[in-house]
């Protein structure tokens, strides 16, 4: 049995350690925001916060994640950028199928949390990771973009 | 209700059993009843469009409205949703002649039930075209009722109220009643006959052509709260993977699952079993691991002991096939359209040119790789799956688990992505057989993207070969032209080892350009895989050569390939795709979906302006242009196209044109045409499927890799081109892709003078400037 903090609160997960964070989330704790796309950290679909870090949940063993704040996707509305960047995706209808969004907007909060201000090189550098089979690419940059401007407005 | 359409369908509608009845079930057949295509059945009356889609289409707001008291409209999406848009688009559609107010519509999603909802089939294109009219009509039936209700209220002429926005205003008093108070009473009335309905006018529209509203699921993506097929949740669930057959049409031979057994969470090992070749929807066989959760159940079965027996397909083997192809493609091959006299024009001698292209496999690779959950209890299954095809899925789980048809329930859940692969079933029967097998208890079957990329149904690998001549004014005075595929039929039936007239369809034989001479001719492939539709299907390769090999007889004749190419399309004409050999044309009426070349020409004028074609580039940067028909919609490309040293490409900009006709909801059409283009340049510039030994050579996106952000263009400009006079809406999902091929492969030739042949383009550009 680990203690697992998700999304605020403290669950008790009876999951071996080496088990993904993702399954563990998934299957066992019953939050179905994350989703699986590869399992091999190839696609950035199963993105989320641990510690504020944008991680892939399909590689990383749950037991890394005790003793940390792991945040969802479900949780995100609570995260001050977070909400920009959904916000920002919602104005430019960035999604279609929406499978890999979730992991999109964890990456670019990540990135906005540390860069408030990406260039175009840099997004691409650091959204490389997130695969969209629908194509998407072009409104996430410019969603980035927006939520960027909005962050500033917002401290202005 | 007074009034039923069924009585309707009957007539102009055969129900897919009616249909199936009293004919042998050949491959082409089943093909026929999934993709509309009605041409094998000269006995048959043509229908066409939804007419001609198996149950065909419901105008009925019974069925697809209900109006609570609080008036909330629930529109029933009968269509799937995988990123298109459908559930807005429709919703868009139903809520404007209902007047509806856009924020008090909500969307639920039908399940598989052809006989109540019409065609479900989510595929070709055509949801839009083949349910714009008929949605049309349930809301204006719908408004038209809630104005009776009211004027049965008031005790006044109905003419005197008059339904807008969410409210029944009567004029001369001026009174009103909101839907909600009016909700019950309406429900109660008959619907109105089709012929007393009052469509609105075009002018009238407030969500029809317009950008107001919002994607109906946007919110609950961003949020998180989206159900996609791996989503559904149920109480002591059970997860299971399976270990497929690496070779098509191979068996289980032996397995030793007492390793899987011990792994924690492991509950069963269970052998599924497989079906001979031809295996159209049904699971490929194997073994599946039950567990209590996926990790357990993906550990489990690397434990697995197996022993395969690969069967005769594990001869396969891409490279040795391409050079088979290569060689049917050298000689002459079945005549599948001819004009004049092309060979005449060849002994003649003079300008002759040729090329060969190769276009290799792809797998769709939904983000979301194929999934679904199942419940069987008491000779009823119930299905939650991701489907593009919830008709067929519960036929075959019927047929299948060998209870009756209307004891399974097929709900189907938002698609993480599609593009064909999820309107086969296979997935879904593993999760009904497994489900049979744990009584009471919901089991989900996950592939693992190892899995999706190596027992896809496989776009298909083409050689398409091209020999042209040019005359003494530098125009093509005859074009061969050789498609060599192996053809989604071989799922169907014996292997036809001759593209279907679908798969010829898509862009060979519809070829519209005036050439004098003219053969096309399909020579032999032998299907090793299962192929399958891979969203554009054949297009994607008969538009890479033809519109290549046009760029490359301009190049040959020293034109500018604009001026070419529109001198090729000639005058403009509406062409029957009959005389041209093409039966099919998309399963539209011939006279009102002709191929229309002054359409093309438009497309081509307004990509080529906005591009500002002719401009001067330096060396290493190019534009590129593309045309296509596909799905009834005239596309073009233009690529600006920066080729560096190291042979990376950047593509500055693209510029696409559309007809499809009428735009509903020009958002989602601008979005997929964005996405259209990315995953053109993915099938281009990246993605190949390979095989040796019968078995997939890649396993992940690492070596399966599709298009990521740095390959998207910088900027993707979609310019709507409107058509003169009225024509019908043309499709919208696929249409984008065929030309951003060509158009790449085009723009990297203006950029360097080298012309690529074969696909994908990976490294062939490294070291361009010192070749």
């Amino acid at each position: 049995m680990i203690t697992l903090n998700l999304n605020g609160k403290d669950h008790s997960l009876d999951v071996p350690e080496e088990m993904p964070l993702l399954w563990a989330i998934r299957d066992v704790a019953g939050y179905s925001g994350t989703k699986f796309g590869c399992g091999m950290g190839l696609c950035g679909a199963c993105t989320v916060h641990v510690d504020g870090q944008a991680t892939r949940a399909c590689i990383t063993p749950v037991g890394l994640a005790v003793g940390k704040k792991v945040t969802t996707l479900e949780a995100l509305h609570a995260d001050p950028v977070g909400q920009v960047v959904q916000q920002a995706w919602l104005e430019l209808g960035v999604a279609q199928c929406g499978y890999c969004q979730g992991g999109q907007i964890m990456t670019a909060t990540a990135l906005l949390k540390g860069n408030p201000n990406p260039d175009d090189a840099q997004i691409e550098t650091a959204m490389a990771g997130n695969v969209c089979r629908c194509g998407t690419y072009n409104r996430i940059r410019a969603a980035i973009h927006v939520a960027a401007d909005k962050l500033k407005e917002g401290q202005a | 209700m007074t009034q039923s359409n069924s009585d309707d369908f009957a007539v102009a509608n055969l129900s897919r059993r009616g249909f199936l009845k009293g004919v042998v079930a050949s491959g082409a057949l089943l093909i026929a009843a999934n993709w509309g295509w009605r041409n094998a059945f000269a006995e048959e009356k043509k229908a066409y469009g939804a007419d001609g889609m198996a149950h065909g289409w419901v105008d009925d707001p019974k069925v697809f409205l209900a109006l609570g008291a609080d008036g909330l409209v629930t529109f029933v999406c009968s269509r799937s949703e995988m990123g298109q848009g459908v559930r807005t688009s429709l919703a868009m559609v139903v809520a404007d002649e209902l007047e509806a107010d856009w924020a008090m519509i909500r969307v639920v999603q039908a399940p598989g039930d052809e006989q109540r909802y019409g065609n479900q089939d989510t595929d070709g294109s055509r949801s839009m075209r083949h349910w714009f009219e008929p949605l049309r009509r349930c809301g204006a039936a719908a408004r038209q009722m809630l104005e009776q209700a009211a004027a049965e209220r008031w005790q006044v002429p109905v003419g005197e109220c008059r339904a807008q926005m969410h409210k029944v205003v009567h004029g001369p008093s001026g009174r009103s009643l909101g839907y909600g108070e009016l909700a019950e009473a309406a429900a109660a009335l008959p619907v109105p006959a089709r012929d007393s309905l009052r469509l609105k006018a075009p002018e009238q529209f407030r969500y029809i052509g317009k950008e107001s509203t919002r994607a109906i699921d946007g919110a609950d993506i961003v949020n998180g709260r989206a159900v996609y097929g791996l989503d559904p949740r149920f109480e002591s669930m059970l997860y299971a993977v399976v270990a497929r057959p690496p070779v098509y049409g191979g068996k289980l031979k032996t397995v030793d699952a007492g390793a899987a057994l011990k792994v924690p969470g492991v509950v069963r090992v269970v052998e599924i079993a497989g079906s001979p070749i031809p295996s159209e929807y049904q699971p490929l066989g194997g073994v599946a691991v039950v567990a209590s959760n996926t990790w357990a159940a993906i550990k489990g079965r690397e434990a697995l002991k197996l022993d395969w027996d690969d069967g005769a397909n594990a001869v396969y083997d891409s490279v040795a096939y391409r050079q088979a192809m290569s060689q049917a493609a050298k000689a002459p091959g079945k005549v599948v359209r001819e004009a004049g006299d092309v060979e005449a024009v060849f002994a003649r001698g003079g300008r002759l040119f040729e090329a060969e292209y190769y276009i290799p496999h792809l797998a769709q690779a939904p983000m979301e790789p194929p999934v679904a959950t199942a419940y069987f209890a008491d000779g009823a299954c119930e299905v939650w799956a991701p489907s593009q095809a919830p008709q067929v899925t519960r036929e075959r789980i019927a047929e299948r688990l060998g209870i009756a048809f209307d004891q399974v329930k097929v709900n189907v859940t938002l698609l993480g992505g599609g593009f064909g692969r999820k309107s086969k079933p296979d997935f879904i029967l593993e999760a009904a057989v497994l489900a049979k097998e744990f009584p009471g208890r919901h089991v989900r079957v996950q592939w693992t993207r190892q899995d999706d990329l190596q027992h896809s149904y496989f776009h298909t690998v083409s050689v398409e070969y091209l020999r042209g001549a040019l005359d003494a004014d530098g125009k093509p005075s005859a074009w061969l032209h050789r498609s060599v595929a192996p053809s989604i039929g071989a799922l169907f039936g014996p292997d036809p080892r001759h593209e279907n007239p679908i798969e010829l369809g898509m862009g060979f034989v519809s070829m519209p350009y005036a050439l004098p001479n003219l053969r096309l001719e399909n020579p032999e492939a032998a299907a090793h895989t299962r192929v399958g539709w891979y969203r554009s299907v054949s297009n994607i390769p008969h538009a890479f050569a033809v519109q290549s090999f046009i760029a490359e007889l301009a190049a040959a004749a020293g034109r500018d390939h604009r001026d070419f190419l529109l001198e090729l399309l000639g005058p403009a004409r509406r062409i029957d795709p009959h005389s041209l050999g093409d039966a099919w044309n998309h399963g539209e009426s011939p006279t009102l979906y002709p191929i229309d070349t002054g359409r093309l020409r438009a497309v081509v004028e307004e990509a080529t302006r906005q591009a500002g074609w002719g401009k001067e580039l330096p060396r290493g940067r190019g534009l590129g242009l593309a045309v296509h028909y596909s799905f009834v919609t005239y596309v073009a490309v233009v690529l600006d196209v920066e080729v560096g040293d190291d042979g990376t490409l950047v593509v500055h900009r693209a510029d696409m044109a559309v007809d499809c006709g009428p735009q509903i909801n020009p958002e989602r059409i601008r979005s997929q045409m964005e996405g259209a283009c990315v995953m053109g340049l993915g099938n281009t510039v990246v993605s190949e499927i390979s095989f040796k030994d019968g078995r997939v050579q890649q396993s992940n996106l690492h070596d399966y890799q599709v298009a990521r952000l740095p390959l998207a263009p910088k900027a993707i400009a979609v310019h709507p081109v409107i058509p003169a006079g009225e024509v019908p809406l043309g499709g919208v999902g696929e249409p984008g892709v065929p030309p951003v091929g060509p158009a790449l492969a085009n723009a990297v030739f203006a950029a360097t003078g080298k012309r690529i042949r074969e696909l994908p383009i990976r490294d062939q550009l490294k070291g361009w400037r010192e070749a």
